[in-house]
């Protein structure tokens, strides 16, 4: 079935399967319970999982198959996210052409930035994307304001031209983006018991394309043009001794790469339809590595481990506030509690990056393949642990 | 006319002439050995027939056209695959598919945007793969990672890789180095095997003597930097420049 292997199919089954049930997965908790806050399964972040992903898959097809390791992929999900923008301004609030117009423009900024920077490798291909990506923040920012609408960002207007559809709702409110009539922000919520279950046109919308965006990259992987790129982070020079061109090669990598960045920045301009330049900054660049880093670069997904990780703590541990955990450890006498609570402050609200960048330090140190690489020792040491249990004498078959 | 042919190269690092009036011609479908003690030069001028060294001074045409100037991919294009003296694979790839990427090479030319086709869909290149692998005696390590062979191992494994290309001219440095006898006799036995059967001219540095007196048909001794002799293997035995530059000095 889909002319995949069969492991990468079940990969894909799983990941569809997951992405579709997020909205009962994400939301253990039933509504009101002091656990609650856990729960991870409302629209926007939902939403902000599958775009990092799909952000993070095409970040890992440079960096994990070829190993450049652009600073500066933040740029193209900027742009992707100003030229959705215009698109509902000008042109209509369907999101397709948005998406096309993100993809299309992310592809081409990303062909001159890549053409130029991958004169270099290494280190120095890191700094040349940077210093593009930070030169483009500051033209957004400041120099292009017409454009991107500086430091407030573009927004949509009252008296947006828009060719088709009107510049209002008949309300006198701006209109909203849809997709043939259903509106991305549009819920439905399933009340079952305590719980509550939203399920959102925007979500589900970003889900199918991730689901896409993840079957064309296993694609990518597994063919001709994938060995390549692996090939070149093996030993370019056996490449170009063996008579194959290595440019091309990291270009097409770079552009396919940028051309996902700008998806997801179309995707999150389709959500919400604005677009500011702090979406280009270099810390936003350097979120995208760390994502595919801590859940396993060139692992088919490890990118998408590590996008929903980061995001779920960005959104859930930075809304833990002292109060809360005043709540938690009410239990303990009054000297203890305010002790402990003072031990755990700095790493939750505002602190959360504390707790980021050590997990992040853990993984880097002690899981070199990143979340994947966890995954597959529990799973073996699991199989050992029943292997042994089935051979009471303790004596196990070698592994292969 | 040799198909290669090496006219007055010269090639200087700083305040060392490694090169200077290098004259060499290489007949087509012969074996032609450069030996040469360490530090005479060898490897350089094979580095400026394949494009990572520009010489100074000279020419080096190849089948009538030059390669100077040309990127090393070019060069390949033009069916010059080279052997490294320290082996150069792809240590993270598989066998199988360090087999494959010349394949594609040979194939599709130095770039081919195929992004959407699986590998093993590939027929003809998986086939060519498989086979060159059999005629290497490495069908087993197919699934094995380049980099966890013995050192001799992928020596072999690059040799195939250049000769599954099919190249006009291959160039060789040292590859029988750190090889075990029996792989060295195997590899004799193979690049006798394919001089004989193919089209293919072959440029062989080698130190293992037995090696060249088993292959070459055409010996240049090459000492600091200029060749001393070019002569047929038997003339090269006796000869007393070679002696007192070469022989007599491992001896
Ligand atoms: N890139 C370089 N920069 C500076 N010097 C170099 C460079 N490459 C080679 N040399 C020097 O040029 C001389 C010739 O080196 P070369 O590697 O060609 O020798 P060789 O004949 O291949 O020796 P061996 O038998 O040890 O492989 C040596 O003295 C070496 O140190
Ligand atoms: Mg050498």
């Amino acid at each position: 079935m889909f002319k995949l292997e069969k492991t990468d199919q079940t990969l894909l089954i799983v990941v569809g399967i997951l992405t579709l049930f997020a909205p009962f997965i994400l939301n253990p908790f039933p509504e009101g319970s002091a656990m609650a806050q856990f729960n991870a399964g409302y629209p926007d972040l939902m939403q902000r999982f599958v775009i990092f992903g799909i952000f993070a898959i095409g970040f890992n097809i440079l960096f994990g198959l070829t190993g450049y390791l652009s600073f500066g992929h933040a740029a193209f999900l900027g742009v992707g996210s100003y030229a959705a923008v215009w698109m509902f301004k000008l042109l209509s609030m369907n999101v397709i052409p948005a998406i096309i117009l993100s993809v299309v423009v992310a592809g081409l900024f990303s062909l001159l930035i890549g053409f130029i920077s991958l004169r270099r490798s290494g280190i120095y291909f890191s700094i040349l994307t940077l210093a593009f990506a930070q030169m483009m923040f500051a033209l957004a920012y400041s120099v292009l304001t017409p454009i991107t609408g500086g430091e407030t960002g573009l927004q949509l207007a009252l008296d947006d031209p828009r060719i088709f559809g009107a510049s209002q709702t008949p309300e006198g409110n701006i209109p909203v983006p849809g997709l043939f009539g259903l509106e991305m922000r549009d819920s439905f919520d399933l009340v079952m018991g305590s719980w509550v279950f939203t399920f959102n046109i925007g979500y589900y919308f970003c889900a199918m394309v991730m689901i896409a965006s993840f079957y064309l990259a296993i694609r990518i992987f597994r063919s001709p043009f994938g060995l390549m790129l692996r090939a070149v982070k093996s030993n370019q020079q056996r490449m170009n001794y063996t008579g194959l061109n290595t440019r091309p090669y990291t270009l097409a990598a770079f552009v396919i790469s940028g051309m996902y960045a700008g998806l997801a920045g179309g995707l999150m301009a389709s959500m919400d339809p604005l677009a500011g330049a702090e979406r280009m900054q270099w810390t936003a660049s350097g979120e995208v590595v760390l994502m595919t880093i801590l859940g396993g670069a060139g692992t088919l997904i490890g990118p998408v481990l590590g996008a929903g990780f980061i995001k779920y703590f960005e959104n859930i541990f930075s809304k833990i506030n002292s109060t809360i955990l005043h709540e938690w450890f009410a239990f303990l006498p009054d000297g203890l509690e305010d002790f402990i609570v003072a031990i755990l402050y700095p790493f939750i609200g505002k602190g959360w990056h504390l707790t980021l960048g050590i997990l992040f330090m853990m993984v880097v140190i002690f899981l070199p393949g990143g979340l994947v690489e966890g995954g597959q020792r529990i799973r073996s040491w699991l199989q050992k642990r029943k292997s042994e249990k089935n051979t009471p004498n303790g004596s196990t078959e070698p592994a292969e | 006319m040799g198909i290669l042919e090496v006219k007055n190269v010269g090639k200087r690092f700083g305040g060392l002439q490694a090169l200077s009036d290098v004259n060499l011609s290489v007949r087509e479908n012969s074996v032609h050995a450069i030996i040469g003690p360490n530090g005479a030069g060898k490897s350089t001028l094979l580095n400026c027939l394949v494009g990572k060294l520009i010489p100074d001074t000279g020419s080096v045409m190849f089948d009538g056209q030059s390669v100077l100037g040309r990127a090393p991919y070019e060069i390949n294009q033009m069916g010059i695959s080279r052997v490294f003296q320290t082996p150069e694979i792809f240590g993270d790839l598989t066998v199988l598919e360090n087999m494959m990427i010349p394949c594609f090479a040979k194939r599709d030319g130095a770039f081919e945007l195929n992004a959407i086709s699986a590998i093993p869909a590939q027929r003809d290149i998986m086939e060519q793969a498989e086979h060159m692998l059999e005629d290497m005696n490495m069908a087993d390590k197919r699934h094995m990672h380049a980099a966890a062979m013995s050192r001799g191992d992928k020596r072999r494994l690059e040799i195939g890789m250049c000769l599954s290309q099919q190249p006009r001219l291959l160039l060789l440095d040292e590859p029988t180095a750190g090889m075990a006898r029996a792989d060295t006799n195997n590899t004799i036995d193979l690049l006798k095997q394919i001089s004989d059967e193919r089209d293919i001219t072959i440029a062989i540095i080698e130190h293992d003597m037995h090696v060249v007196f088993s292959l070459a048909d055409r010996i240049t001794v090459l000492a600091q930097g200029t060749p001393l002799v070019e002569d047929d293997p038997q003339n090269i035995k006796g000869n007393p420049k070679v002696r007192e530059a070469y022989l007599g000095e491992s001896a």
